[in-house]
């Protein structure tokens, strides 16, 4: 244990230090890694539990185009802005989780009804483009440096505001792994009628992980939000995006805690080395190998990344575990 | 009546053509092998890239592009069974759902690598049709005629022939059908070529009308899921009449108020309805 613990404050100090000497490109790169797989772990909560949504999309556009809009219509802070579009998120949740779980809605009926809900939130974006710009998207109102706005030029401000929400995302995972809450999902997940006979509120367990997961989500897309300074119901929201989260933590793998940000360091990474590569000639070259790369994870490693490594782990345990046995003998 | 509405209410019946036929694939495919391709109206864009390709660029024949294009997306429907959905038949629905998904970005990526982003048609512009005051494209009314024909065809294909047969039994009870001697496999095999010559189909009558662009499977592939749950997922009858209630409501809406709210509405209607009737409108 006393190990482990050296290796995270090594990790953290590495972390914290990074910002000291690393060049702005490489900065954009860290804070898209640390936000987009805090985003991924808020939807591996839900994801490793069976419940899998296609509707996150629709929770990070509500939390980046709340906040953004509120501040260029009426000026209000983030501070405000953010846990309102939060707050809208979850009841968004809420009307979607309580009756489908209600109605048992399970598996593919989920993922569509779900996949609906994010088509809704893009639509609902785009058709208002009267007051958000519809397509063509939307910029925040620019103050410069403020904590008032929470926009700072400099990157090493959203540096810290990213690894800071990462680790809270961390933190929270967890909490869920290691509360009672967990084994209580895992039961439902396996068999929801056995579940609820041996006494587990079956739906609060689920609304609570799928609030957290909501919440979490949402508080995200505002950061990336405030942080890029430009809102694209394509990009902050809709089919697409909420792909891009499922797959993303599946080839990570959404059963490890760091699984999720495995699979954001791996698909940037991805995409930035090729765009890098192929420059502009091949646009569709990056996403052409990561579907491909994607149907061959489902297929040949459907517990992703981490879950190779874990296996790979358990193996060598079994096989030392074996030898000393074998010595003994 | 209002004049417009009616001319809207009678597009919305002719797009609900092509929808029913491109659920009618869709529902093929989960009735009989279990599994949602969201990849579906990827695989119509493919088609319609081929049609595109045979007829602008190589200067074949619009027919034989057509045929060819149904040729194609059929073998594709094959090569996407026995590469993605085989190999993963025993694992869970929902990540043979998600391998099809990573088929949606590989297929969007590969046209814009070949295609790039660019809207391309056929240049052909076929005439309208005036009666009376309303105008109806020609070009949506031959591909109702053709979907209602694509829908006859493989109503009898299922009735009166010896695999249709043997499809239908699958998808009642994949079990029992083993034990008849039916050769799965091949039911298979022949299923999703089957619905990949639909989506071909489509493809063809859908080219007459809109432009081919690499994200063309996003603006209506998630209507064709809503339609097929809402008829209930495998009821081919139900998604056949759902298809035509949700274009309904995109055409009406869409006269009311403007494109985008009518597919908000639309996909409202849906989620309102799936907690109403979480197994579809028809369900008992």
């Amino acid at each position: 244990m006393r190990a482990r613990d050296l290796t995270l404050a090594a990790g953290l100090a590495v972390l914290g230090t990074v910002p000291l000497f690393a060049p702005p490109y490489f900065m954009h790169l860290l804070i898209q890694i640390l936000l987009w797989g805090f985003i991924y772990t808020a939807w591996s909560m839900m994801g490793r539990f069976g419940f899998v949504s296609l509707g996150h999309g629709a929770f990070m556009g509500v939390g980046a185009y709340v906040p953004a809009l509120l501040w260029n219509y009426w000026a209000v802070t983030p501070w405000i802005g953010i846990p309102l579009g939060v707050a809208l998120a979850v009841l968004l949740a809420l009307v979607i989780g309580y009756p489908c779980f209600r109605l048992r809605v399970l598996g593919h009926y989920f993922a569509l009804v779900t996949l609906a809900l994010s088509q809704v939130v893009m639509l609902s974006i785009t058709a208002a483009r009267d007051i958000t710009g519809g397509s063509l998207g939307m910029t925040q109102r620019a103050v410069g440096q403020s904590w008032y706005a929470l926009q700072f030029p400099d990157k090493r401000y959203f540096y810290a505001i990213s690894l800071a929400l990462w680790l809270v995302g961390l933190a929270v995972w967890r909490m869920i792994d290691r509360g009672i809450g967990r084994e209580a999902l895992e039961a439902i997940s396996e068999d929801e009628e056995a579940a609820a006979a041996v006494g587990i509120d079956v739906m609060r367990e689920k609304l609570r992980v799928t609030v957290i997961s909501a919440a979490l989500t949402a508080l995200g897309g505002a950061i990336f939000g405030q942080y890029l300074m430009y809102l694209n119901p394509e990009t902050v929201s809709g089919i697409a995006v909420s792909l891009q989260i499922v797959f993303a933590a599946i080839v990570g793998g959404m059963y490890a805690m760091l699984g999720p940000t495995v699979g954001a360091f791996i698909t940037i990474l991805l995409n930035e080395g090729l765009r890098v590569a192929f420059a502009t000639n091949f646009i569709g070259a990056a996403n052409t190998i990561y579907g491909v790369l994607l149907i061959l994870c489902i297929i040949f490693m459907p517990r992703g990344i981490m879950g190779l490594l874990d296996r790979v782990r358990v193996r060598r345990v079994a096989k030392v575990a074996h030898h000393e046995g074998s010595a003994k003998a | 009546m209002d004049i417009y509405l009616l001319e809207a209410i009678i597009n919305g019946i002719l797009l609900g053509g092509v929808l029913a036929l491109l659920a009618l694939g869709l529902n093929l495919i989960f009735g009989v092998i279990d599994v949602v391709w969201i990849a579906y109206a990827d695989i119509v864009m493919c088609g319609m890239y081929v049609v595109y390709w045979l007829y602008v660029e190589l200067h074949w024949p619009l027919a034989l592009a057509c045929a060819a294009g149904i040729v194609g997306t059929a073998g594709l429907g094959v090569l996407v069974h026995l590469l993605i959905i085989q190999p993963i038949l025993g694992s869970a629905p929902i990540n043979q759902l998600l391998a099809t998904g990573g088929l949606l970005f590989f297929l969007q990526s590969f046209a814009t690598l070949i295609f790039g982003t660019e809207f391309r048609n056929l240049g052909i512009r076929l005439p309208i049709i005036e009666l009376g005051d309303i105008f109806i494209s020609y070009a949506r009314l031959l591909a109702f005629a053709v979907a209602l024909v694509g829908a006859v065809a493989l109503y009898l294909f299922l009735k009166r022939t010896y695999i249709g047969t043997a499809i239908r039994a699958i998808a009642q009870d994949r079990d029992i059908v083993g034990l008849m001697g039916v050769d799965q496999r091949r039911v298979y095999l022949v299923t999703s070529a089957i619905g990949g010559a639909l989506a071909g189909l489509a493809a063809c009558l859908l080219s007459l009308q809109y432009d081919v662009h690499p994200f063309i499977g996003n603006t209506f592939g998630p209507l064709i899921f809503m339609i097929c749950v809402l008829g209930g997922l495998g009821d081919m009858i139900g998604g056949f009449i759902a298809a035509f209630v949700i274009s309904q409501i995109i055409a009406i809406a869409g006269y009311y108020t403007n494109t985008e709210l009518s597919y908000v509405l639309a996909f409202t209607f849906f989620i309102v309805l799936m907690f109403v009737r979480p197994r579809g409108i028809f369900s008992r």
